[in-house]
């Protein structure tokens, strides 16, 4: 189920503006990789190439190669509607469909590639999703309620319980806890931890605590000058990135001494 | 000496509210009471005008369906025709106009190239800058001519339905002629206020509904017309206040003739606004004033419908927020 990812020489570009250059990296299947990096360095733009989202921004391009397994992402059959429902995202802001009742948030993706689904298997892949997102049993007795009455980490889940209902190989993660309190942001992380087990998944955070505490492996971007495009500086395990950084400009920034 | 050194200090605070606020305060509540004064003096000068004619009239006002006004005594008239006239064109006008109003909409806001789409955008603004006596012209000359034949057509393959049923005028005068310029004039107002919610569905919904492998098509339904529901209800209901209020094209389309027809392809039916219009010149006795309590009418059929509007907008505001 899930897939590994192949990045080679991927420029993204915002009309004329070089905004990210040249990034080459492999990202592994049932792990985590963490992008971390100051504000404005490009991480979430090129997380949002890998699933064609940044196509959704007027004048946003990428130029390179991005290979799903063997698919090449970017290849001229292929079209972006079907690269997403391959490789999920979940947005540093919760965002269920407010007029939805929980119920249909978590359906609403699933029935987009299978309208015939019968009631009692869309009812086993709300459930399945929602124990999957660790949401189960708080929502189970209100599934008709609205989602947008849940707490915001709660909302949250229910985002990652809407894109695994997909059943993607591939999940990105847009900050996802930078809006939740700890014991939400703890309830994520438990959460990553156990769908590594059947996902790919990418994460981008500006917490590098958590980075530490979730990721297999992590990536640093920086700004090569201000103004200048961001750029990859370095990937490693977790544990090396963190103790033994082979640049400066890594070390400086997670020993806090810039960014 | 050390206090008159200090530099200007803030007055101390004294209760008293400055005199630009008070002022200005008093504007804004002024011109909220004018608002109500003139709508209150319109309903009470349409009551007085239409007291003495329907203390006279010898029929029932709200079911008769003939105009016997023009008399000094005993005049026999009823609003019943030109009601179900005046509901009829505008409902077919709303059912022709939103859907292409929503399509407009649509286009403009998610498919159109950007240049494209501001240019669309003036140019179904500028429909709504059509003086009405010039869709009358163009409604009675050009489009009831044109329509003679489909007209034809529809009562020889739809003519089971009794709206539709022959034989159909040889004019093409006819309350679903009416109906066609109505919805072209209402038009831009629909697609206005549709265009104004689609552009304001956040940008996280559409975005949850694209990563989840959507089609543009597919984010519309999730995110976009939950989402603008409201908007497209309240543009729909304006639009139909303009539509019902409409007098001159109307009044240029329309053959005149009094009676409740559900039959759209012949001539017969008339709108309140039209009616008042066309009779007034000609109005004696208690001819004006059965006509104004006929604008009576109509006055209570926009302010119900233009009423309803702001109540579904408003309710869709409070859900959505």
């Amino acid at each position: 189920m899930a897939k590994r990812i192949d990045v080679s020489g991927l420029h993204v570009y915002y009309s004329d503006f070089l905004a990210v250059e040249d990034v080459s990296m492999t990202i592994e299947p049932r792990s985590v990789t963490a992008f971390i990096g100051s504000s404005g360095c490009g991480k979430s733009t090129f997380l949002r190439t890998l699933n064609r989202m940044h196509e959704v921004t007027p004048g946003a391009r990428a130029e390179g190669k991005v290979l799903l397994d063997d698919l090449d992402i970017y290849g001229r059959e292929v079209d972006p509607v079907m690269v997403r429902s391959e490789i999920g995202m979940v947005f540093q802001k919760a965002n269920p469909f407010p007029t939805m009742s929980i119920y249909d948030n978590v359906i609403a993706g699933a029935r987009l590639n299978n309208t015939r689904m019968s009631k009692s298997e869309a009812d086993e892949l709300v459930e399945e999703s929602l124990r999957g997102a660790n949401l189960w049993e708080e929502v189970k007795d209100r599934l008709n309620k609205p989602g947008s009455g849940l707490s915001g980490g709660q909302q949250q889940r229910l985002c990652i319980a809407r894109a695994t209902a997909v059943k993607p190989s591939v999940l990105l993660m847009d900050e996802p806890c930078s809006a939740l309190d700890p014991i939400s942001t703890l309830a994520i992380e438990d959460l990553i931890h156990k769908l590594k087990e059947d996902y790919t998944i990418v994460i981008v955070t500006h917490n590098m605590q958590q980075a530490a505490r979730v990721s297999d492996r992590t990536a640093f971007f920086n700004l090569s000058a201000p103004g200048k495009p961001g750029k990859l500086i370095e990937m490693g395990e977790t544990n090396q990135i963190f103790t033994r950084p082979e640049k400066k400009e890594t070390e400086n920034y997670i020993t806090g001494r810039f960014g | 000496m050390t206090t008159t050194d200090a530099p200007k200090a803030a007055p101390p605070p004294t209760g008293k509210r400055r005199i630009g606020d008070v002022v200005f305060a008093g504007l804004a509540r002024g011109s909220g009471i004018l608002i109500l004064l003139i709508l209150a003096g319109v309903a009470a000068f349409l009551l007085v005008q239409a007291w003495p004619s329907l203390l006279a009239n010898t029929s029932n006002f709200l079911t008769d369906q003939s105009w016997n006004a023009n008399v000094r005594e005993n005049p026999s008239f009823g609003v019943a025709a030109l009601a179900f006239g005046t509901v009829m064109a505008a409902a077919i006008a709303l059912l022709l106009a939103t859907p292409v109003a929503i399509g407009i909409a649509l286009f403009i806001v998610y498919y159109a190239p950007r240049r494209l789409a501001t240019t669309l955008g003036y140019l179904v603004d500028l429909l709504a800058a059509i003086p009405s006596v010039v869709y009358g012209l163009w409604g009675m000359m050009v489009l009831a001519p044109q329509l003679v034949p489909v007209y034809e057509g529809m009562t020889k393959y739809l003519g089971w339905i009794p709206l539709f049923a022959g034989p159909a005028s040889t004019s093409a005068r006819t309350l679903l002629t009416a109906g066609v310029v109505l919805a072209v004039m209402i038009l831009p107002i629909i697609t206005a206020m549709s265009r104004d919610v689609f552009h304001q569905v956040p940008q996280g919904h559409r975005e949850a509904a694209l990563a989840m492998g959507a089609t543009r098509w597919e984010m519309i339904r999730l995110a976009v017309l939950p989402f603008g529901k409201s908007g497209i209800v309240g543009g729909a209901m304006l639009g139909m206040g303009r539509a019902l209020g409409e007098t001159m094209a109307v009044a240029m389309i329309l053959s005149p003739s009094l009676a409740i027809s559900f039959n759209l392809l012949q001539s017969g039916n008339q709108t309140i606004a039209a009616h008042i219009a066309l009779q007034y010149p000609e109005a004696t006795g208690y001819g004006v004033s059965a006509l104004i309590a006929a604008g009576l009418v109509l006055f209570a059929i926009t302010l119900a419908v233009n009423m309803g509007a702001r109540y579904v907008v408003a309710r869709g505001n409070k859900e959505s927020a």
